[in-house]
């Protein structure tokens, strides 16, 4: 095993011996702060009431993935063969992020109901950004020599842009990915705590409404690692197909 | 072959050359000498329709053109080599982004890599091969351009003296066996006087033609010919007398 990675484990384990510790000796009541292997075995033993919601919440998580990758791509390319598109837009995409995302879920769960379309949208919302933005520096980043290699070589936008300037954004894409995946149960479940009737977000309001906290916090580990495994999907998968370095 | 006359390039109140003339021969060798930052590069610059001219005539084959664009082929000194793909679809390039025949351009390019001691590595990647190496595949790409012209712009000077030397005969390459006209960017004055069939040496800005010398002899020169150690003198005269002005 590695040096880094044991040192990880390591302060992990140190942590929640601490926390484990502290609970105990002063004997803190599980409806206040449940210690760490409580919060295991409630998400081992009672798997088959937090599976079904976060079954849902997945599905949430990756349909919204897959929408914001569907307008982020075509965005940043506008953005990057018009400037005056990027000029046009950028306002907006801030805008978008500078709004709470508390203050849009209300909203959407007006607009598009209480099922699963209104968390798969917040999702997006939030994972959108880090690609678009990612990625548009990536396009931009090209340097400007292979730039006018290929004009003189006569290639043509498209030909460019498959050859020469996704590949070389590729890079920036999966750190976007990155971010935005490991951001994007937070859209989902706030989507599930404005209104829902499954899903982890439900189902913590749900448990925190009856003092189930030791539940909460179950649900929190499984939402912890949904995104730590599409972190560690998406460095596989940028593993696999940025080959070259 | 190529005639440019009275060609002027300001960037501002920056006059880089005003009213510069060449004429390259058919089958020629053209070597442009002179200090760094004199205009060589904005030379080929405009040239190419990088930048644009603010005056004068680019004639290709007695036909007046704009600029060369897409008609030249050019060779940078970076080896501008894509990483994500092996030195055979790099060297293919030029022909993909032209939609010519694959079948055609891969038994060419197989041709080319054996020719210039590159047969074996053809599914290598940049990264896993020589500065050399990569140069030499670099030389393959501008042959797989089938254009007479072709613009060396500094083509060895990021590699050590060895590789250059190795390097400087398949140069000569371009001319003898694939009939090319080349004109090309040094600051290597022995370089020059050992590829050349006319040497341009050039002044600071605005960049003129101080002197225009052949060399005369069979081709590759030798360093020890000392007729050329009296021309490589005097051009280092000429290049100093414009450094101290």
């Amino acid at each position: 095993m590695k040096r880094a990675t044991l040192i990880t484990l390591l302060a992990i384990f140190l942590v929640l011996a601490a926390w484990e510790t502290i609970c105990r000796v002063l004997s803190i009541p599980d409806f206040i702060l449940p210690t760490p292997l409580r919060i295991v075995t409630v998400a081992v033993v009672q798997a088959d009431l937090l599976l079904p919601h976060a079954a849902v919440t997945a599905v949430e998580v990756l349909a919204g993935i897959l929408m914001s990758l569907m307008v982020a791509v075509p965005l940043s390319i506008a953005m990057f063969a018009h400037p005056a598109a990027e000029n046009a837009i950028a306002p907006f995409l801030v805008a978008s992020q500078a709004v709470p995302v508390f203050a849009v879920a209300p909203l959407l769960v007006i607009w598009l109901g209480y099922g699963m379309a209104s968390k798969v949208l917040m999702a997006a919302v939030i994972i959108f950004f880090p690609i678009t933005v990612n990625l548009l520096e990536g396009l931009k980043g090209c340097d400007q020599e292979f730039r006018v290699l290929f004009r003189l070589m006569g290639a043509g936008f498209w030909q460019t842009l498959r050859l020469l300037y996704w590949p070389w954004a590729l890079p920036h894409f999966f750190a976007g990915l990155k971010v935005g995946v490991s951001v994007a149960t937070i859209g989902a479940v706030i989507g599930e705590w404005v209104g829902a009737q499954q899903g982890l977000g439900y189902l913590m309001i749900q448990a925190n409404a009856r003092l189930k906290v030791d539940v909460v916090f179950a649900a929190i580990l499984w939402l912890s690692a949904m995104g730590l495994s599409l972190w560690v999907f998406v460095g596989f998968l940028e593993k696999r197909v940025i080959t070259w370095k | 072959m190529l005639t440019v006359s009275n060609l002027s390039k300001h960037f501002g109140d920056l006059a880089v050359f005003e009213n510069f003339s060449l004429h390259l021969a058919p089958n020629g060798f053209t070597a442009l000498v002179g200090p760094s930052g004199c205009g060589k590069s904005t030379l080929f610059n405009v040239l190419t329709g990088v930048v644009a001219k603010d005056s004068g005539s680019v004639s290709l084959q007695g036909r007046e053109v704009p600029h060369l664009g897409t008609t030249s082929a050019y060779m940078h000194q970076k080896d501008l080599l894509l990483p994500w793909f092996t030195l055979m679809d790099n060297a293919l390039l030029p022909s993909k982004i032209a939609g010519e025949n694959p079948a055609q351009s891969i038994l060419k390019a197989r041709a080319l890599f054996k020719r210039l001691g590159l047969e074996g590595f053809e599914d290598y990647r940049p990264g896993e091969i020589s500065g050399g190496m990569r140069q030499r595949c670099a030389l393959v790409r501008t042959l797989m351009f089938e254009r007479e012209l072709v613009l060396l712009d500094e083509p060895l000077s990021a590699l050590d003296a060895i590789t250059r030397a190795s390097l400087q005969s398949l140069l000569l390459l371009l001319q003898v066996e694939f009939k090319k006209t080349i004109l090309m960017i040094t600051h290597d004055i022995e370089e020059a006087l050992m590829l050349a069939d006319e040497i341009l040496v050039l002044s600071g800005r605005p960049m003129r033609v101080l002197d225009q010398i052949c060399p005369g002899g069979t081709k590759p020169r030798r360093f020890d010919d000392p007729r050329l150690i009296e021309i490589k003198l005097y051009v280092l005269n000429l290049l100093q007398g414009e450094l101290v002005q």
